[in-house]
């Protein structure tokens, strides 16, 4: 025990040391050696908020060191707090946030951030992460692995995308979405419970079939016959009353489409239904111990294959995200990858609902950080922008997130009998 | 509430679990099964709990014929079980545990968590099993966790509770606790069964014992047998409980270790600067209460370890700091503390593992490759020699049992020309017949003139087989002394308290 934790102990210390490194070396090269000579303005306004906060003017330079300090005085607090044996993720978060902003004001010298563009894109950008994330949480708290995310959220963005475009409406497309995603969860679900099949393999597997199967229905059905089967209506934007008018957080929070607030209705259902119900218990007994669930007469294969179809179902309104929840029409495998960094985000978020929407958030804005700065053109290669969030992730996973546990039972199929 | 079974039978593939069981457990007695390991106590008991369905049979229950289906029927029929492998979830608190699979949800549907502390509260003061609720599970000792089990049964309201080999995983005071709280149990009207292979504890708290012998029953007896009958007649022919040991001439030192001293990872000494020697034709025994230092000093043997200072003399050469393959070769022989862990590899062939520390060798490796020819006839040899009792040499060696394993372990490190055994906890968790085995085998090593070193939490075994005792209290070897010490003796010293009388070598 004592070894365990002092090890603990020693990880945490290792993230708050290259924290504070990072501070010093963000305050010495942009705030000293290489500061920026111009200003930098970020810009706050999206739409009709009550107070209009048009932009915000600073010098690079003093800018860059100012949230360099802020940093600096965080990471302080944090190693007070690592030897008063502390929660250390809030001064290591702001410490982050300091280095962040540093870089930003840095590197944006003579240029214009939109700032609350920034976030509500990074905010959008991680929606099927999210989405795909959940799909994996419900699975793997209850022992199966959920490689086929991918394949759940490609199938349900093409199905979503036909039915709203055949009906005309983007309602239908939203409604049939969870059941394409529950189709995929079906041949997951028989194969990984029912035959025992490595569950790896098979998630690969059905991610390829769903590639292929889309990719040959889009080129046979919808670029020839475009107009019917692929133009589907989108949802419109539903400002929520009041909350929409914050300056800053209205935009970036309040100001979206239905699947987005769906987003917010099923990371807070899942949280309370995994910790607080019946229902949670039993799955997260099932993914632990499934003998022991199984001597106190909970039946752990239905469980798990009932979980494995509320995965598909969850995933599959992140599908329609791609489709009738933003840009409309079906693009060839355009869910591209997104599903694996769900699973990214789910094991970088300890397999906990909030760790993995955190996660996921951080792995959205970083995506949109990139495409925002290529836009605004700036000196660094795109390609090493979209490489930060994973060393951020490495960084995190190793020093800050402390011993990462998956459920014991994760990928195991259950036989009773079989399990001594 | 009495629970009998008639005719029970079970078979896996051609092997015969359990043979036309029958059987009577009497309202409010502790019933003992007695039976080696591997005789289909574990089985029969599955059974009973709805785990495996018997191929035919009946259970009944007061009388009447019930049909257990599965887990849930047994526990509507009034049977709890507390199983050998601890059914609890490490992660959750004991509260979530207890209230798994009969939930009670208040308004919302949330779970009542309350209610489950009350309950478990109520249970602790009837029976007198005192458990945290909010405590995990994975941070309470195994003996607490035991209690654990026993509540989640009795909240279940079990009139027959299984408890399965409960003593295998506890110390000598949990245990004593274990039977006390058997008592209790009995005293309010539950019946027990008591499934075990040992002895002094059976004829400590059973009313009556049934002793199985490869699936069948083969007697039903009264806690007053001698233990020498039980025994007898649970491997099935005369067993010698406490082996001959003959005197006879020892050598001069053929293992001698100076100031050693092993560290974790952290650095901190786990053994610290210890020095003793071993006779050839010695057993040297380091008694000790598990976790004073002597895994890592078995370790240190044969440099299994990272950090190891000081000096190991094999035969007056140093093997300090070489590799552990040089150690064995040197004349090595270690019988590591987890068999399943470490001692073989449990997918490979009974064939393959007897040759894991030779097939680099000639004859059985030619170039790069391995002659199956040569490692098969040689294992044929072993598994005679060593009586492995197996269907097949290429049989995986997962398939047998512990006993069996322990063979394989023993049959390869002592088919090498060696000097020295190093042997750690060589019998834990093995049943009688397997037991007298490996002391013999361990007593032939030592009148074959090699050094012998036993690594043993058990008293008996170290009085048994030692000539000389090295007592290990916190990394320190406190005293080394004469095998005729009494038990009191010895408990004291591994208790970390040094006499006058008990000088250190």
């Amino acid at each position: 025990m004592r070894k365990i934790r002092s090890n603990v102990e020693k990880r945490r210390l290792q993230g708050v040391v290259i924290i504070s490194t990072l501070a010093s070396l963000s305050f010495l090269y942009f705030g000293i050696l290489k500061p920026g000579k111009e200003a930098t303005t970020f810009g706050f306004v999206l739409n009709n908020e009550w107070v209009i906060i048009k932009e915000w003017v600073i010098s690079s330079q003093t800018g860059a060191r100012i949230f360099s300090i802020i940093s600096l005085l965080a990471s302080a607090i944090a190693i007070a707090a690592l030897k008063k044996g502390r929660s250390i993720s809030v001064p290591v978060a702001v410490a982050s946030f300091g280095i962040l902003m540093s870089f930003l004001t840095w590197i944006a010298s003579g240029k214009f951030i939109p700032f609350t563009g920034l976030l509500q894109g990074g905010l959008l950008l991680s929606i099927p992460l999210i989405f795909g994330a959940m799909s994996g949480l419900v699975c793997e708290r209850s022992g199966v692995i959920n490689i086929a995310i991918e394949g759940q959220l490609l199938a349900s963005a093409f199905v979503s995308a036909v039915v709203a475009s055949l009906t005309g409406l983007s309602w239908w497309g939203l409604l049939a979405a969870p059941f394409a995603g529950a189709a995929i969860s079906f041949l997951l679900a028989t194969f990984a419970i029912k035959f025992s099949v490595d569950q790896v393999i098979l998630g690969f597997v059905i991610n390829v079939l769903v590639i292929g199967l889309t990719d040959f229905l889009y080129k046979k059905l919808l670029i020839p016959f475009q107009n019917t089967w692929n133009s589907p209506p989108t949802f419109e934007v539903i400002p929520i009353p009041i909350l929409s008018k914050i300056p800053v957080v209205g935009p970036i929070l309040f100001t979206h489409t239905i699947v987005v607030y769906l987003m917010f209705v099923i990371v807070s259902g899942v949280t309370f239904t995994l910790y607080k119900t019946k229902w949670g218990l039993r799955t997260r007994a099932v993914g632990e111990h499934p003998t022991a669930a199984d001597t106190v007469g909970i039946d752990v294969n239905k469980l798990r294959f009932r979980n494995v179809m509320i995965a598909g179902f969850i995933a599959g309104v992140g599908g329609a995200f791609y489709t009738v929840g933003s840009v409309g029409a079906f693009g060839k495998e355009m869910t591209a990858g997104a599903g694996f960094i769900a699973l990214a985000a789910l094991i970088f978020g300890k397999w906990s609902p909030i760790g993995a929407l955190f996660a996921a958030l951080l792995f959205g804005f970083a995506t949109n950080l990139q495409s925002t700065l290529s836009i605004i053109g700036v000196a660094i290669p795109s390609e090493f922008m979209l490489m930060v969030p994973y060393i951020a992730t490495i960084i995190a996973v190793t020093g800050l997130v402390g011993r990462v546990r998956a459920p014991a039972a994760d990928g195991i199929p259950y036989r009773r009998g079989g399990a001594h | 509430m009495s629970l009998e079974l008639r005719g029970i039978t079970k078979t896996f593939g051609s092997f015969t679990a359990n043979d036309s069981i029958d059987l009577k457990v009497e309202t409010g007695q502790i019933h003992a099964i007695l039976g080696e390991n591997g005789a289909g106590k574990s089985t029969l008991m599955n059974i009973v709990y709805g785990l495996l369905k018997a191929d035919s049979g009946e259970i009944l229950i007061d009388g009447k014929v019930v049909d257990i289906s599965n887990p849930s029927d047994a526990l509507n029929v009034g049977i709890g079980m507390v199983h050998q492998h601890f059914m609890l979830i490490p992660v959750f608190t004991v509260a979530e545990n207890i209230m798994l699979g009969h939930e009670k949800s208040s308004k919302l549907r949330v779970l009542d968590l309350d209610q489950a502390r009350a309950a478990i509260r109520a249970i602790s003061e009837d029976f007198g099993l005192q458990v945290d609720p909010d405590a995990i599970v994975e941070t309470l000792p195994v003996g607490i966790q035991q209690k654990v089990e026993i509540i989640k049964a009795l909240i279940y309201e079990a009139k027959v509770l299984i408890l399965d080999e409960p003593t295998a995983v506890l110390t000598p005071q949990e245990t004593d606790e274990l039977l006390n709280t058997m008592r209790d149990l009995k005293n309010k009207g539950t019946s027990i069964i008591f499934i075990t292979h040992k002895l002094r504890e059976v004829r400590a708290v059973a009313d009556q014992i049934t002793i199985i012998r490869r699936g069948k029953v083969v007697a039903a007896v009264s806690p007053e047998t001698s233990e020498g009958e039980l025994a007898s007649m649970m491997v099935g022919r005369a067993v010698d409980l406490s082996p001959e040991k003959y005197q006879h001439e020892m050598g001069g030192a053929i293992l001698e270790v100076k100031n050693l001293t092993v560290r974790d990872a952290l650095g901190a000494a786990i053994v610290k600067g210890v020095n003793f020697h071993v006779n050839a034709g010695e057993v040297l025994a380091v008694a000790g209460v598990q976790g004073n230092g002597q895994s890592e000093l078995a370790r240190a043997l044969i440099n299994l370890e990272d950090h190891i200072e000081g000096s190991i003399l094999l035969d007056g050469e140093e093997i300090r700091g070489a590799s552990i393959k040089d150690s064995l070769h040197a004349g090595i022989a270690f019988i590591p503390e987890s068999r399943e862990l470490d001692g073989v590899i449990g997918s490979f062939s009974i064939a393959e593992n007897l040759i894991l520390d030779l097939h680099e060798l000639s004859p059985y490796s030619k170039g790069i490759n391995l002659s199956a020819k040569v490692m098969q006839s040689e294992a044929e040899k072993r598994v005679a020699e060593f009586d492995i009792r197996t269907q097949s040499i290429l049989d995986a060696v997962s398939t047998l049992s512990g006993g069996n394993k322990q063979k394989v372990v023993i049959a390869r490190e002592l088919s090498r020309p060696i000097k020295v055994l190093v042997a750690s906890q060589p019998t834990r968790g093995l049943d009688v017949g397997s037991i007298e085995f490996v002391h013999e085998r361990i007593l032939a090593e030592r009148d074959a003139g090699r050094g012998v070193i036993l690594f043993s939490t058990e008293l008996d075994e170290v009085i048994a087989l030692a000539d000389r005792i090295a007592v290990m209290y916190r990394g320190e070897i406190l005293g080394i002394v004469d095998s005729k010490v009494t038990r009191e003796e010895l408990g004291l010293l591994m208790a970390g308290v040094t006499s006058a009388k008990v000088g250190a070598e």
